[in-house]
């Protein structure tokens, strides 16, 4: 029992330690954040890296997704004789959810696996090391340009997603399933709100966009450095992130939209 | 060999990467009664030991003895739980992170796996810390890199990524990074470690061709005996988190402590001994034969 118990507090600690870990690196990393703007050719090589390299996976799911909630919504709308809406449930559940969260769950697959493993390796083979020991921060030269083009490339990739998954919903409602063209666009048109859903949306995805960014890069940098340590990092990063999007995006929805 | 000082923009020439000998002092890292551990495990206990300015010192002992943690302590990477860690003047743990980067320009560390930077190529690992700490116009970094190039013997390998770079080679290139800023102390970690004859011979001229060249101060951690002891003019060695001897070479072999005996020398068995603590061989026999199958 007192063993149990002196484990379990041990862990505890540990978790908090990480925690503390984790916001002291956050603030380093902003602290570099400046530099990096001064630096704009390691940022757009980041850009590259992290937002144009997940730009394919986006575009596919986003058709999908799209396609899909054209099919669904329109079997369940035509049962109230109400298929015309079918614009606005697309681009409403696109705009406002599936946009944003699935964007940042493909995103941390995608970018933010490769983020914790590229930084996890270069800590394995001492390349951090030997950046500090050039007096070099690697907070600084590695960590903040990509911090900041995996929090400027997600809400963007998430724009892309939503507009392609409108245009999925398109091809099936109104291509193949008979849907009127110019119903389809002006109740979108009409019930898509600026600032209640496509602003809403754009902040979820920067908020789910930094998050991401930051547990990989931090689950790299504090990465046991061997192999084993870097898998593990790369699988927490994933797991993690993935929660930790599904966990906010309930409570940035019932601060935007719960009355 | 040519020296070619790099100044940053808005400094003196005192502050540039020469040692500082202001002080007169002929010992550049001083390090006093210094403890140190990880975790339960007790790495230093009170070492002392001085690296003069000028000289090659090798610091050897058995793998696992805290030889890079040493190195890395000097470096300011890790600080001491227990006394006092002096480079040049400065005690490293008490130093804030920009005196301490300020510290590091003037030091260069060639890792055991080189640690080259794999998105980079052999001319841009060597340019990394000209272009970070150094305003200087491309054309001169070109020929900057390419002098250090040359000096490890490399020049014809600009263009090739780390992943085409054999172990010694890369070591070489990451000897000519490690000048790069023209620093007064380069710490070499286990350089020899898994070298081919052929380079590790290119080694060990380099290092000691460099040390005298450019006026630097050099400290090897390793434990490949014969070849440290060639090119070094003074020799420490630890064991059990300790300073047990030094001296120059040929103090050290000469010392009449068995156990550097048995480390100079290679033997496989005396005070450190072959056998892992284990109780009686013939009565560990004879218990199991006594004991019933499963």
């Amino acid at each position: 029992m007192i063993d149990w118990l002196r484990s379990l507090g041990r862990d505890g600690i540990a978790v908090f330690e990480k925690i503390g870990r984790g916001n002291l690196f956050l603030l380093r990393t902003l602290a570099g954040l400046p530099e990096v703007l001064g630096r704009p050719r390691l940022l757009l090589a980041q850009l590259y890296s992290v937002g144009v390299l997940s730009l394919l996976i986006i575009l596919v799911s986003g058709l999908f997704v799209g396609m899909v909630l054209g099919l669904q919504g329109y079997n369940t709308l035509v049962q109230f004789k109400a298929e015309e809406s079918l614009g606005v449930v697309v681009s409403l559940s696109l705009v406002r959810e599936l946009g944003p969260v699935v964007t940042a769950l493909l995103f941390a697959g995608r970018a933010g696996s490769a983020l914790t493993a590229e930084i996890g390796l270069m800590k394995a083979t001492e390349q951090l090391s030997g950046m500090e020991m050039m007096a070099v921060d690697p907070i600084h030269r590695v960590v903040a340009p990509r911090f900041l083009a995996g929090v400027l490339s997600m809400p963007l990739l998430a724009a892309i997603f939503s507009a392609v998954g409108v245009y999925g919903g398109w091809f099936v409602g109104v291509g193949l399933l008979g849907v009127d063209d110019g119903a389809y666009w002006s109740q979108m048109q009409a019930k898509v709100d600026l600032y209640d859903d496509i602003w809403n949306g754009v902040i979820k995805s920067m908020v789910f966009g930094l998050v991401v960014t930051w547990i990989a890069v931090f689950e790299g940098y504090d990465a046991v450095p061997t192999s084993e340590g870097v898998g593990r990092a790369t699988t927490r990063t994933v797991v993690h992130g993935a929660l930790a999007v599904l966990g906010l995006d309930f409570i940035l929805t019932a601060l935007m939209f719960g009355d | 060999m040519q020296r070619t000082p790099i100044r940053e923009p808005g400094t003196t020439d005192m502050d540039a990467a020469q040692p500082n000998t202001e002080t007169g002092d002929d010992i550049l890292v001083r390090i006093r009664d210094m403890h140190f551990s990880r975790g339960e495990r007790r790495i230093f206990d009170g070492v002392d030991l001085d690296i003069r300015r000028g000289k090659v010192t090798a610091i050897m002992g058995p793998s696992g003895t805290g030889k890079t943690t040493l190195l890395r302590l000097i470096g300011g990477q890790l600080a001491p739980d227990r006394g006092s860690v002096r480079v040049d003047g400065l005690e490293v743990p008490r130093l804030g992170r920009a005196e301490l980067y300020r510290l590091r320009r003037r030091m260069g560390m060639l890792f055991q796996s080189g640690a080259l930077l794999t998105d980079l190529n052999v001319f841009d690992n060597v340019a990394f810390p000209l272009r970070e700490h150094t305003d200087l116009p491309e054309a001169m970094i070109r020929d900057l890199v390419l002098i250090k190039l040359q000096a490890v013997g490399l020049r014809g390998a600009r263009d090739l990524s780390p992943a085409e770079l054999s172990g010694g080679m890369a070591r070489r290139v990451a000897m000519a990074r490690a000048i790069a800023l023209d620093p007064m102390m380069i710490m070499y970690d286990e350089p020899f470690t898994g070298q081919d004859p052929i380079s590790m011979g290119a080694l060990v001229t380099l290092i000691r061709r460099l040390n005298d060249a450019l006026g630097l101060t050099s400290i090897i951690v390793s434990h490949d005996v014969q070849e440290t002891a060639s090119i070094s003019d003074h020799v420490y060695v630890i064991s059990e988190g300790r300073v047990v001897a030094g001296g120059t070479p040929d103090e050290i072999e000469r010392s009449d402590s068995a156990w550097v005996q048995q480390f100079m020398r290679g033997l496989p068995d005396g005070p450190v001994p072959f056998h892992y603590p284990a109780p009686d061989y013939r009565q560990d026999l004879l218990d199991g034969a006594q004991e019933p199958r499963p």
